[in-house]
């Protein structure tokens, strides 16, 4: 028989992953609720007055859902690591960027694809301005995926450390700013009425950028961490 | 076609062992002992390039393994002190996907289980296994894949002495067909002849 070819390895990790998520159901719901969580205690927290709650919306969701990224960026490799499944990954014919590829992706659809659809909700709870609405998914479409695939470097890194929890944070974190600010203005800026394509195509170039350089770093620190 | 070469390997400032240098050919196997802590399995992940060395180099038929890279862990299984399989999958599914990131052997997967005395277990669990029967299914790998070069870390580990004898058979048939075998363990093994090397890492 022969070996898989380079799509079918990747779709097979997918979905590989996928299926181990789903039977860890409860694992699933912990980022997401997070973010409903942090989103309906603002308005608690600071009083129900509809203009400043519309005003900071895109802010609270940006931040709810950073953080929310980070809560779970952990487990795209830890349960491999522990039980020597990554072992076998490093040593498999196929090249490891893209089973790292593969592995972030099926950790997007789980954790950022939920905040997708959730999100319309919340910004209507916020009484974001309707305008708005339609840029804030797009920006949660386009930007999430950065943050899984910059998370899975400093995952890469610090999964050999008994206690790599804070230092993960502090290096993912300054490298998440970026994405924020964009993503926060381009929701601001739309809904002043303005044209957000500007911001937009910065977080386009971020997703561009990441996709194509991150999964070799990734691969890189993971060789580094095991060895 | 494995030749290590003049290697060493630190840690924390320790040399476990330097100037290593052997070669072995196929039908050959090495089997690598020592005490606790003496760098049994540190040689054997520099065998599989997981580990960098300090100094020296492994060729693989000729060339360096750092260089070979894809080519030479087509040919090459490893399994470790971890058994590397997934405990919510079950072990078919285990099973295909070792086949997936290797080089698969033309045998179906039931006979395998079966080889490897886990018939009835396809579709059970691996967290529902004992830790004998998840290492049995960690080495049914060596089966459904189809490879060279065998590097396994005390693949003995909690086996009972049928699954022992059962593997030593698998191992013998692997040196019949020219494969290479590297391996540590504590447990004597019944294998003997001249194709065996021993390398006593603690002398």
């Amino acid at each position: 028989m022969n070996r898989l070819s380079l799509t079918q390895a990747f779709i097979f990790l997918l979905k590989r992953d996928l299926t181990l998520v789903f039977r860890n159901r409860g694992e699933l719901a912990n980022p997401l609720l997070f973010f409903v969580l942090v989103i309906t205690l603002f308005p608690l927290a600071i009083g129900a007055e509809p203009e400043l709650l519309s005003r900071i919306a895109p802010g609270i969701i940006w931040v709810a859902a950073l953080l929310a990224a980070m809560l779970s960026l952990d487990g795209i490799f830890r349960s491999d690591f522990e039980d020597g499944s990554l072992e076998q990954l490093l040593l498999s014919a196929h090249p490891m960027p893209v089973l790292v590829l593969a592995k972030v992706c099926a950790h997007w659809l789980v954790t950022g694809l939920p905040l997708l659809i959730i999100a319309p909700v919340l910004a209507e709870m916020l009484g974001m301005v309707e305008e708005a609405q339609p840029i804030l998914m797009l920006t949660i479409l386009i930007a999430t995926p950065v943050l899984s695939l910059i998370g899975s470097i400093g995952v890469a890194l610090t999964i050999g450390l008994r206690k790599g929890g804070i230092i993960l944070s502090l290096l993912v974190l300054p490298l998440y700013v970026p994405v924020l600010i964009f993503a926060a203005s381009a929701i601001e800026s739309s809904a002043m009425g303005l044209n957000a394509s500007a911001q937009i195509s910065m977080l386009l170039a971020f997703l561009f950028l990441a996709a194509s350089l991150s999964p070799w770093a990734t691969a890189a620190a993971l060789k580094m961490s095991m060895s | 076609m494995l030749k290590i070469e003049d290697l060493a390997c630190v840690r924390d400032d320790r040399v476990l062992f330097e100037h290593l240098s052997l070669s072995l050919e196929g039908g050959q196997m090495l089997l690598v002992e020592g005490r606790n802590g003496s760098g049994k399995t540190s040689l054997l992940r520099l065998l599989t390039g997981l580990k960098l060395a300090d100094e020296g180099d492994i060729l693989w038929q000729g060339e360096s393994i750092t260089q070979l890279r894809a080519d030479y862990y087509e040919q090459m299984n490893y399994i470790g002190h971890h058994d590397g399989v997934k405990r919510e999958l079950t072990c078919l599914e285990n099973l295909r996907l070792a086949q997936a990131m290797g080089k698969p052997a033309d045998i179906e997967l039931d006979d395998a289980l079966e080889r490897v005395n886990l018939f009835r277990y396809g579709d059970t669990p691996v967290s529902n296994l004992s830790a004998g029967q998840t290492r049995r299914l960690a080495l049914a790998r060596l089966i459904v894949t189809e490879s060279k070069l065998w590097i396994l870390d005390e693949p003995f580990t909690s086996l009972d002495k049928k699954s022992m004898a059962y593997f030593e058979g698998l191992f013998e048939q692997h040196l019949q067909q020219q494969g290479l075998l590297v391996m540590t363990s504590h447990h004597d093994i019944a294998m003997s002849g001249s194709n065996i090397q021993r390398l006593d890492l603690s002398a």
